[in-house]
């Protein structure tokens, strides 16, 4: 049963536009660099200049079928390219080239771990196709007292828009599923992500029912280009519909805009004036044919995908799917994993750290996965010798600082173990593993807590607590802390 | 005394430039100087300057040995071809002095600016009907031509200022494009010879698109043989630049000139010959018919059942790919743009209704009708069913027949004016030429006589896919033995 906002069922749907990452553009050589001048990354066939001709860009297909085959997607043997008729100043050819009735990627799926409460949910969400098109230019308002310019630099720029069914049930799922997408088309290479330069561009189309009544009509909001937008729009306009509804109103069919200073959304379009775009295939371009060996060597040049490798990290680590999928966000972080768990032989340790703290630290530095300070022999070692009794978890943090601040990111393990080592005696970090001296402390501590020993003896396990805490505190954090619970059980007689 | 320029063949240009007995500038001054004082209005746009300095690059590499295999020969190009050194307009005012970047793939295979290129030089652009759009030159922007046989008549439509010039010995040899029938149909009113080559033979890069399934680019020229040469230049794949490129490599079309035509079955559809067929058309073709028989060719009835619905399926299919292609012309970047508008809506109304003629227009929301929801099904889609339905008539028809032959068009080309208000009447004389092109084959057309008002006749020759080098050589064996291709129209110098 999905979550119900005040006893409606949200609906969600998605259409992703992600921009290949091709050199040069879907149907001309031009290049495809963000950010030059306005026109220097147009040529006549992007500016529709009298004569030119669409001739498709292989690498564009390519990606598509990489998407397809990470997805679990049917690529199409055969599909069409048609023309979106329509007029406007930043669309050089007066109609886009899109594909309609027969996509190139057909179906597929996009499984993601979903928090619910305290558990943790695997959600899929089918897709329903993800077909190639070219991006418009963009019409320059700003500049130009009284007039509009033109910047075609991005006509022609490769696009894969990948839709959904509606099977997304709050905007929870709708943020992960668009994380998870996000995350397989930036692994596999076909886009790079940027959400800020527009490579990877959101709409979503979001509905409302009382649960088991058909679907209702939605309103597609445009162009989130953020994670955190995006749930803040859905949010909205969930709220916006249902207030609609409940006041009366039936929701018209519309494509609305998310004002991130606002955070409301805002109609641009209704039905009503839907363009009739003409669409039918593209008589300058032949039928896409992508003949089966094609994608069987696509298949065998690509790289372990996401979902492979956590399978794999499930298998061969012993890791809960949480964790592998968690450490599958990214190709440097998984790497990164890897790497640690086969320098220290701990790969549950490794994940707790890499999930914990060095994400943390990660995440406060700005600094991503290829660009850490601390190499994974380094990590490895650390990790090796909190297992090894040597320090604790709390004092490796201590060691992790230092070896981020060193940022000597040795990669040798032997040469990582010493100078994990050396860090731990210069600071004095060695657990206390004279038992003797320990057993004075705790005698100590439980001579000075009475209440806490009588509760304890009374069956409440949670007094224990009590004790531990000034037993670290005295040992000054080098007892190990399950030698002295070891210790407590002993003389406590339990 | 030798043959003047403007009768010589193109070998026999050719030859005459490479021993040396012309220059290519002496050439090109001769046809340029027949072009200023010609009042047909043939010719769009002349560039002398442009003009002398290709023949100048041409005798240079005719001095080093090094030209091309036409080098120095003058050629003029139809205005859809786009060309640097000269304006394009596509016979539209949406376009008047727009000058390409660019050449078309057609006018660099034919010119001398690449390496491999023939070498000829461009004396101009030639008049058409405006995008393409037409059967009598008479929807040009820029005025109509007159037929060099006969002032009073148009010269067929839409390389309507090719085939003049042909045949007024202005040029040649010209470029032209066959979308319905523009190459045909005009050679057969102007008594001249043009091949539409197999869709994707010719490169589209550089030609401005009227009906992107349907447009083919194609020589015209005096003879078979001047056009075999011509095609042979001008074709080859250009796959990365034109994804319609056939990939098949570059041919000698002049190969099978002289191929025998003994045993060779000429098929004859009888739904070319029915009541609408002009007798006076009638009485050549079967003449021409005859003389091929006569050469060793026997004739094989064939059914083409699907001829008279190639109408309604063209001016489906043709008009809404046009609606597309012409969707460009919106003011916005080049072209036409009017001078005083309210909003973007109204510069795109006011532009495309100023700068688009009657047919184009006509054209455009008929194509727009077509493909508009709820119509997409029963026009276009019910189209294209029947046009590859048109296709496999064809090739059951060729199981019987290595060629198929017939009329161009049903009657002579008519008065100036006549048809001008009746675009269904001008639509319909597309009969013969439209089956053709709707499948995409061959087809040629070359003069077999003379008809009503001395007015020329041209007989229709369409072959299987890629055998061009049959139709060149049953038209070289039929130019071989009688003299209609060399007949010169009445008080032509």
């Amino acid at each position: 049963m999905s979550k119900l906002v005040q006893g409606y069922e949200v609906v969600i749907g998605f259409e992703t536009h992600a921009q290949l990452s091709t050199q040069s553009k879907i149907f001309s050589r031009a290049p495809t660099a963000f950010g030059a001048e306005a026109n220097t990354q147009a040529c006549a066939v992007d500016m529709a200049l009298p004569g030119t001709l669409p001739v498709m860009n292989v690498g564009a297909v390519q990606r598509a079928i990489e998407f397809g085959l990470a997805v679990n997607s049917h690529i199409a043997e055969r599909s069409i390219f048609a023309r979106k008729n329509y007029f406007y100043p930043d669309l050089p050819k007066g109609y886009q080239i899109s594909q309609f009735e027969i996509p190139v990627v057909q179906g597929g799926e996009v499984s993601f771990f979903l928090q619910e409460g305290k558990e943790t949910v695997r959600k899929t969400v089918r897709l329903v196709r993800a077909h190639l098109e070219e991006d418009a230019g963009k019409s320059l308002h700003e500049d130009f007292v009284g007039q509009s310019g033109i910047d075609l630099n991005r006509a022609g720029t490769p696009l894969l828009e990948i839709v959904t069914e509606p099977d997304m049930r709050s905007s929870e799922e709708a943020v992960a599923y668009a994380k998870e997408l996000h995350k397989i088309v930036t692994w596999i290479g076909i886009c790079d992500g940027n959400m800020q330069e527009g490579s990877f561009r959101c709409d979503a189309n979001v509905s409302v029912r009382k649960p088991g009544a058909p679907l209702g009509t939605r309103r597609e909001i445009k162009n989130l280009n953020s994670f955190k937008f995006m749930q803040q729009a859905i949010d909205f306009e969930v709220r916006w519909q249902i207030e609609q509804i409940e006041d009366g109103h039936a929701i018209e069919q519309a494509t609305v805009l998310f004002d991130p200073d606002t955070g409301e959304t805002r109609a641009m379009r209704t039905k009503e004036d839907a363009a009739d775009y003409r669409y039918f295939p593209d008589p300058d371009l032949p039928p896409l044919v992508i003949a089966r060996e094609w994608v069987d060597r696509v298949k065998s040049e690509m790289a372990e995908l996401p979902r492979v490798m956590a399978e794999r990290f499930v298998g061969d680590y012993a890791l809960p799917d949480y964790d592998a999928t968690t450490l599958t966000q990214s190709k440097a972080m998984a790497a990164y994993f890897e790497a640690t768990a086969k320098a220290c032989g701990q790969p549950k340790l490794a994940s707790n750290w890499i999930m914990g703290e060095v994400s943390r630290r990660l995440n406060a530095a700005d600094v991503g996965f290829d660009n850490l300070p601390v190499s994974s022999a380094q990590l490895g070692a650390l990790i090796q010798r909190i297992h090894d009794g040597t320090i604790s978890n709390n004092a490796g943090k201590e060691v992790f600082d230092a070896l981020w601040q060193n940022a000597t990111a040795v990669l040798d393990n032997s040469k990582a173990l010493a100078e994990v080592d050396a860090l731990i005696e210069a600071k004095g970090l060695k657990q206390m593993n004279d038992t003797g001296a320990l057993e004075a402390i705790i005698d100590e501590v439980l001579a000075a807590n009475p209440k806490n020993v009588e509760e304890f003896k009374a069956g409440n396990a949670k007094a224990l607590n009590g004790l531990v805490g000034p037993i670290m505190k005295a040992s000054k954090g080098k007892a190990n802390p399950a030698q002295v619970n070891a210790l407590l059980m002993k003389k406590l007689g339990s | 005394m030798s043959k003047p320029l403007h009768d010589q063949s193109l070998r026999e240009l050719s030859a005459s430039l490479r021993t040396k007995q012309v220059s290519a500038v002496e050439v090109a001054q001769h046809f340029l100087a027949r072009i200023q004082a010609d009042t047909s209005g043939s010719f769009l746009a002349l560039n002398e300057e442009a003009t002398l300095a290709q023949a100048k690059a041409a005798d240079a590499r005719l001095a080093a040995g090094t030209g091309g295999c036409l080098e120095g020969v003058p050629l003029a190009h139809k205005d859809v071809f786009v060309t640097r050194d000269f304006a394009t307009t596509a016979g539209s005012k949406m376009l008047q002095g727009y000058r390409s970047p660019f050449d078309a793939t057609v006018v660099q295979k034919l010119g001398g600016s690449l390496d491999g290129a023939a070498g000829m030089v461009t004396l101009g652009k030639l008049n058409c009907d405006e995008f393409a759009m037409g059967s009598s030159n008479e929807n040009s922007a820029y005025g109509s031509v007159k037929n060099p046989w006969n002032a009073a008549r148009i010269p067929g439509g839409s390389s309507g200022g090719s085939a003049a010039a042909v045949a007024a010995r202005l040029t040649p040899a010209a470029t032209s494009t066959d979308t319905g029938g523009s190459i045909r149909q005009p050679a057969s009113f102007c008594g001249i010879t043009g091949i539409k080559p197999t869709y994707g033979r010719a490169s589209r890069y550089g030609m401005i698109a009227y009906a992107s399934s349907l447009d083919q680019a194609g020589p015209m020229a005096r003879s078979a043989e001047d056009c075999a040469l011509l095609l042979s230049a001008m074709c080859g794949p250009d796959v990365d630049r034109d994804a319609t490129s056939l990939d098949v490599p570059a041919e000698n079309f002049s190969a099978h000139l002289n191929d025998s035509l003994q045993g060779v079955r000429i098929g004859i559809p009888k739904e070319f010959f029915g009541d609408g067929l002009a007798s006076d058309v009638r009485t050549a073709i079967d003449a021409a018919l005859k003389q091929l028989e006569a050469l060793g060719a026997k004739l094989v009835p064939i059914a083409l059942p699907r001829t008279e619905l190639s109408i309604p399926v063209y001016y489906i299919i043709a008009p809404a790919e046009a609606s597309s292609n012409l969707s460009r012309f919106d003011g916005v970047k080049f072209g036409h743009r009017a001078k005083d508008f309210t909003d973007l809506v109204d510069m795109y109304k006011k532009t495309r209704a100023e700068g688009f003629g009657e047919e184009v227009k006509r054209r455009i929301m008929t194509g727009a009708y077509v493909l508009s929801h709820g119509y997409y099904d029963a026009y276009y889609l019910q189209a294209q069913k029947i046009r590859r339905m048109i296709a496999d008539d064809f090739q059951r028809a060729f199981a019987e027949c290595d060629v198929i032959a017939g009329p161009v068009a049903p009657t002579v080309a008519w008065q100036l004016g006549e048809k001008a208000d009746d675009p269904v009447a001008n639509y319909l004389a597309d009969i013969f030429t439209l089956p053709a092109s709707l499948a995409g084959l061959p087809g040629m057309s070359l003069p077999v006589g003379l008809g009503e008002a001395k007015m020329p006749v041209g007989l229709q020759l369409i072959g299987n896919y890629l055998q061009e080098s049959k139709l060149l050589n049953v038209a070289h064996q039929f130019q071989m033995n009688t003299d209609f291709h060399t007949a010169k129209p009445e008080g032509l110098s």
